[in-house]
């Protein structure tokens, strides 16, 4: 029988720790509401979303209550718009239309956020994918809930450079029509190598094509828990220190087992994945970076970062496989700059740049996330960071993301407040040397060679 | 059977134990097992209970059970038995 002590263990990790279900994510298959009719195929969105997430939320609270475990969000995702859409959207403004339905839809389901306005261009652009990425700037400025997400390249196709300039474009545009919040629209929007089909967190989530019509995606989150048991065995081997972090992933992971399993069964939806991130919010205490320290690093972004950050990364996945029937999504350590206050720390004590965030996101999930960077950034700058980030994650076989937010009217040195889980960040310097020539050229980065692997 | 860890975590006071068990008296909640120790000079007790007849809901037993760790001054926390299981237990 369980005994006090365990009890004590569990809610300690709840109270003082932040262990939460970071997400109960709803995939929405949307493929049965495609119309040539542009008003029927709102109307078949909004029908959709409307009823197969009415209960999300009560139940995500009814299980919140029962087990004692915050679930601190609950999403949704659909089907890529852009293949939605495809039939009846013809140009950006009637995309726009859609990404309005999205967010009533949402809004009435009582959803924190709605993800999936989103294109998969790996390859090569539709019509449609083309004003769907066309439209993102007014769809983002004009909703609340909406998020975007563009899948710019993957392993086996090589990267679009084409989509990756444009893309570069889309932000700037985006920070621009968001400027008034801050240029909040860009935390709203990122482009993928690799994208899972089936990640529940934010912005990236989209319900894939390979999905079942629902299904129910969890992520957990417990950066807080590690940080807490890492403490007990400060200047232990790494053989101590591996044991530990993956006893504790392990933990972490059972909860969002077992949450997923109740969701899916009092929903009547079935059972996708646990997504395993370490998933930091700005909370003090609840921080990847606090890890990092722990682990013996005066600051994120010293030299050994990477080794310690590939460490905890693989010692997560090992303890959170085991813990779960199925595990998918980006199952990683995230290292999102403004929702870390421990990465907020290191860039201000000039610890941390873009660079070494690139070095750690060749060994974690997801990529450079969350970063803060001048107004004034070209363009083609950021078609470049988007790049770099696409082969990393297309040549290592891993998903990769960019999530940057060129703050309209803000250089280095300052700061910015997205509010909520979203954080604050300082704005971080880019490299200014140009590389308009590479991001200009037409076509697409061919697919890499599967061997001679180095 | 479904089993709630009921705990409850606070200043040792009078009466603390005698509330708990009259309210799940009067509600039909049987103990199972209760159990407590002391943490950090706090009052720290445990009981396993089992809310098959129990004559409300769990959202009202819950809720209620948390409006009587206020009126004593300690925290009472009603969470099914699963939770701890599956952390705790492969």
């Amino acid at each position: 029988m369980i005994n006090i002590f365990e009890v004590n263990e569990t809610n300690e990790m709840i109270e003082k720790e932040n262990l939460d279900v970071r997400t109960i994510t709803m995939g929405i298959s949307l493929l049965d509401c495609i119309s040539d009719d542009l008003d029927k195929l709102n109307n078949n969105i909004y029908e959709k979303i409307t009823a197969k997430a009415k209960n999300l939320v009560s139940v995500g609270k009814e299980i919140e209550g029962e087990f004692g475990i915050p679930i601190v969000n609950k999403r949704i995702s659909v089907t890529p718009i852009a293949l939605i859409g495809a039939s009846a959207c013809k140009g950006p403004d009637d995309f726009i239309t859609v990404a309005k339905t999205l967010d009533k839809a949402a809004r009435e389901v009582s959803v924190n956020f709605i993800g999936g306005y989103s294109a998969l261009v790996s390859k090569g652009m539709t019509k449609a994918d083309e004003d769907l990425i066309k439209s993102i700037p007014g769809a983002l400025s004009s909703t609340k809930l909406v998020c975007s997400s563009v899948n710019l390249g993957s392993t086996k196709t090589g990267i679009n450079m084409d989509a990756v300039r444009l893309m570069g474009q889309i932000i700037k545009e985006t920070a621009k029509a968001t400027a008034k919040e801050d240029s909040l629209g860009c935390a709203k929007l990122v482009v993928f190598c690799n994208a899972p089909d089936d990640n529940p967190f934010m912005a990236g989530a989209f319900h894939g094509v390979t999905e079942a019509d629902s299904i129910i995606n969890v992520g957990v989150s417990g950066p807080g828990v590690v940080n807490t048991v890492l403490k007990k065995v400060r200047g232990e081997s790494f053989e101590v220190l591996c044991e530990t972090i993956k006893r504790t992933a392990f933990k972490v992971t059972r909860v969002g087992q077992l949450v997923a399993g109740e969701a899916s069964k009092r929903l009547g939806v079935p059972f996708g994945i646990v997504d395993l991130s370490l998933a930091p919010t700005p909370a003090i205490g609840d921080s990847v970076a606090d890890i990092l320290c722990e682990i013996g690093l005066e600051h994120a972004g010293a030299p050994g970062t990477t080794a310690a950050l590939a460490l905890l990364n693989d010692q997560v996945k090992k303890g959170g496989v085991m813990a779960s029937s199925y595990v998918g999504g980006l199952s990683g350590a995230f290292i999102p700059v403004s929702e870390d206050q421990g990465m907020i720390d290191a860039v201000e004590a000039g610890s941390l740049s873009i660079e070494k965030l690139e070095a750690m996101t060749c060994v974690c999930s997801v990529g450079l996330d969350m970063i803060a960077i001048p107004g004034d950034t070209k363009a083609s700058t950021i078609s470049g960071l988007i790049a770099d980030e696409m082969a990393i994650g297309m040549v290592n076989q891993k998903t990769t993301a960019v999530r940057v937010i060129p703050v309209v009217g803000k250089g280095v040195g300052e700061k910015v407040e997205f509010g909520g889980l979203l954080g604050y960040a300082p704005i971080m310097p880019v490299n200014e040397y140009s590389c308009d020539a590479f991001i200009n050229r037409r076509g697409r980065i061919p697919a890499p060679i599967h061997s001679f692997k180095n | 059977m479904k089993k709630t860890i009921i705990t409850v975590v606070g200043k040792d006071t009078v009466g603390i134990i005698a509330k708990v068990c009259t309210y799940l008296a009067n509600n039909r909640i049987n103990i199972l097992d209760i159990s407590q120790t002391i943490v950090q000079d706090y009052f720290n007790m445990m009981m396993i209970a089992d809310m098959n007849d129990s004559s409300k809901p769990f959202s009202d037993v819950s809720e209620e059970l948390k409006q009587i760790g206020e009126e004593i001054g300690v925290v009472i926390r009603c969470q099914r038995e699963d939770i701890f299981k599956s952390m705790h237990r492969v």
